[in-house]
């Protein structure tokens, strides 16, 4: 085992994949020569050459449309946007041809994109919003989103063994700032699969990507109140682990669904509506959301402060929920 | 001004043999137009029966077109042919049979019902199916390309648009990143000059969507979509350039769409002066008449080739329409791959 920081597993997965299978390579603006925007990919293309780290031009269409070409010949694309921001130009290729060619016309489309998301560093409306919930509403697709450094590794070899189109929403503020034990050897981190991040018995947090540290944070001061949090990491939102939420939330009898991406329409509505529908008689109190207000992310730090769920606003929630 | 080059019209038998065609090709290429037509028109007859639900697309005029650039393909080429592009599917080796149960949504199509019309393709075949999103296939065709590229690959991808789908970024996207890199592919712009009730002049500027092609660093081309020797002559040359290294190729094949955007279209914005003009060069009439003045097609050849298309058609409506319609409870299969799905030869 080594201590690495969540970037440095996700460069460490995918370097370890290129060198196991010459089938995967790299495609992106700025992946090759640069390394990345992030240095995800920094010394890649010394390593595996300008064929299998290459540097597209500024054409998220053309990227994610080639790559999806690419897979149906037999390789394994592991595509970059530099922002998942950006994504929005591909949109199309992922939902109209990616998400549907297999059922549609038996084609297996095994494309991985990895999309650097999030906000908390002020990169404003266009570099900051977590997009996950609109993916996930889309049959066909799946969508991951690690939180720690094992699950970076070990998710994204996952992705790219799975033959479907797998989108790996990397949080950009868990980069740097989080370490963690991961090992050396090759392992997967299955998706669809939660994790406990903390066992608890009164409330069940659910959320994932970097809420789960926000979580952590708020979890630690009600202990003071006497209030025993389960923080379930959802890790992946498509497919999403229904299992392991219910039986959180029968066990706790209570829980906030947490996300950083605008409430209306989040995918916290599916998580809520679920356990409605499948453990109310468990319930000793109402499902209760906290995410992002339905606003563009701002640049500000105030407005941002503001507009990303803090600790205080997830205690808040939580203290709500216990007195209830 | 054009930019563009302005292929010649094929005359001679002398000249077609040296594009590579020897007389059975020839009237292979006829036989598969004619099939490609006779395809269509069932199509009308299966429609007007009520027995294809949703609406009917075809792509009378352009047979030439797109028979002439599937001839040229190599058996290990890729292609993404459109809705105007039956006769790729049929030169390629389609059966007849799955088509008509395509269009009828049936259990046998190729889509099992889930989708319709010429939203088809057998990988089998080197074909990759169509999407309503057009030219979205483009940015498909040149991922195959740059594959082809990866491995070192003696292999080319053909991706088709039309002159309205011009208009759109994938199209430059495509064409931006394939010049850049110079990956083993073809563009092929089939311009039948409406797109819907569109016309040329309200899609792009220049002369010929070809003349972009310089802008992008490579050749473009435009060829009398109607003259089935000229755009094989023009699709080989491309073909095969792009096979040795020498980058892609932008073919325009200029037709006119003779029929309505789909069945429910009776397309009268088009000028009727326009509609007869062409019909003049009805592109199977024109290349029998060609078979007939330069390659001795004889009346019994003719009988021969009609006669076995006819029977195929017959056979296959009646076994299309022997399959059965989907069943529901089929509905939530196969909406993700297996790694089994990846058990084929392009995937190993």
């Amino acid at each position: 085992m080594a201590e690495l920081t969540y970037l440095q597993a996700i460069s460490d997965g995918l370097r370890s994949e290129m060198r196991r299978d010459e089938r995967v390579f790299v495609i992106g603006e700025d992946v090759g020569v640069y390394g990345g925007a992030f240095k995800v990919t920094q010394n890649f293309q010394e390593e595996f050459g300008p064929w299998r780290v290459i540097d597209a031009p500024l054409a998220e269409t053309a990227i994610v449309g080639g790559a999806t070409g690419a897979a149906m010949m037999g390789l394994r694309p592991v595509a970059e946007m530099q922002f998942s921001d950006f994504v929005s130009c591909a949109w199309d290729h992922l939902v109209t041809i990616a998400a549907k060619q297999r059922w549609r016309a038996g084609t297996p489309v095994p494309i991985v994109l990895r999309l650097p998301s999030g906000g908390g560093f002020s990169g404003g409306p266009f570099h900051s919003q977590n997009p996950e919930s609109s993916f996930a509403h889309i049959p066909g697709l799946k969508c991951v989103c690690p939180a720690t450094p094992e699950d970076a590794k070990g998710l994204l070899i996952s992705a790219i063994e799975d033959p479907n189109p797998v989108l790996y929403f990397e949080h950009k503020h868990l980069y740097r700032r989080i370490k963690g034990e991961v090992p050396e050897e090759r392992y997967t981190t299955p998706i669809g699969k939660a994790r406990i991040h903390r066992e608890g018995t009164d409330i069940s947090v659910i959320t994932w990507g970097a809420m789960v540290y926000t979580a952590e944070e708020a979890a630690q001061r009600l202990e003071g109140d006497g209030v025993s949090v389960e923080i379930v990491d959802l890790r992946s939102v498509l497919p999403w682990d229904k299992a392991a939420v219910l039986e959180s939330a029968r066990k706790t009898s209570k829980v906030l669904v947490l996300h950083e991406d605008t409430r209306t329409g989040g995918f916290g509505g599916e998580i809520a509506a679920t356990i409605a529908e499948e453990a109310f008689e468990d319930l000793d109190g109402p499902v209760r959301r906290i995410a992002a207000p339905d606003t563009p992310v701002p640049f500000a730090p105030p407005l941002e402060k503001a507009f990303i769920p803090q600790v205080d606003d997830v205690v808040k929630g939580l203290r709500e929920l216990a007195e209830y | 001004m054009a930019i563009a080059r302005e292929a010649e019209p094929v005359g001679s038998l002398s000249e077609v043999r040296e594009a590579g065609l020897d007389r059975e090709d020839l009237l292979g290429i006829y036989r598969n137009m004619i099939l490609t037509r006779g395809v269509e028109e069932r199509g009308h007859i299966l429609y007007r029966q009520g027995k294809i639900p949703g609406s009917f697309y075809t792509g009378r005029g352009n047979e030439a077109a797109a028979v002439g650039v599937a001839t040229a393909m190599g058996p290990e080429d890729v292609g993404t042919p459109l809705h105007r592009d039956m006769g790729v599917h049929i030169t390629r080796g389609v059966e007849p049979w799955k088509i008509f149960a395509q269009f009828m949504g049936r259990a046998d199509g190729p889509t099992h019902g889930r989708d319709g019309n010429v939203h088809l393709a057998d990988a089998r075949l080197g074909l990759i199916a169509m999407v309503s999103h057009l030219p979205a296939m483009l940015p498909v065709a040149t991922g195959c390309a740059l594959a082809f590229r990866i491995r070192e690959e003696r292999r080319v991808a053909v991706g088709w648009f039309g002159e309205g789908s011009s208009a759109r970024g994938d199209t430059h996207e495509s064409m931006t990143f394939a010049g850049t890199r110079k990956l083993p592919i073809v563009y092929v712009c089939d311009n039948n000059q409406w797109a819907y009730s569109t016309p040329t002049h309200l899609e792009y500027a220049t002369e010929h969507v070809a003349d972009r092609a310089q802008a992008y660093g490579f050749e473009g081309v435009v060829v009398d979509g109607t003259d089935v020797l000229a755009v094989y002559r023009e699709a080989k040359r491309a073909i095969e350039k792009a096979r040795t290294g020498g980058g892609p190729t932008l073919l325009e094949c200029l037709t006119l769409r003779m029929e309505g955007h789909a069945v429910h279209d009776d397309a009268f914005y088009v000028p009727k002066v326009m509609f007869e003009r062409w019909a003049e060069n009805d592109p199977v009439e024109r290349y029998r008449n060609w078979l007939r003045q330069h390659a001795d097609m004889t009346d019994e050849e003719e009988d021969h080739i009609a006669t076995g298309v006819k029977r195929l058609l017959n056979d296959s409506l009646e076994r299309a329409d022997a399959s059965p319609q989907p069943d529901p409870s089929t509905l939530l299969e196969g909406v993700y791959a297996t790694p089994e799905d990846l058990e084929t030869p392009h995937h190993k």
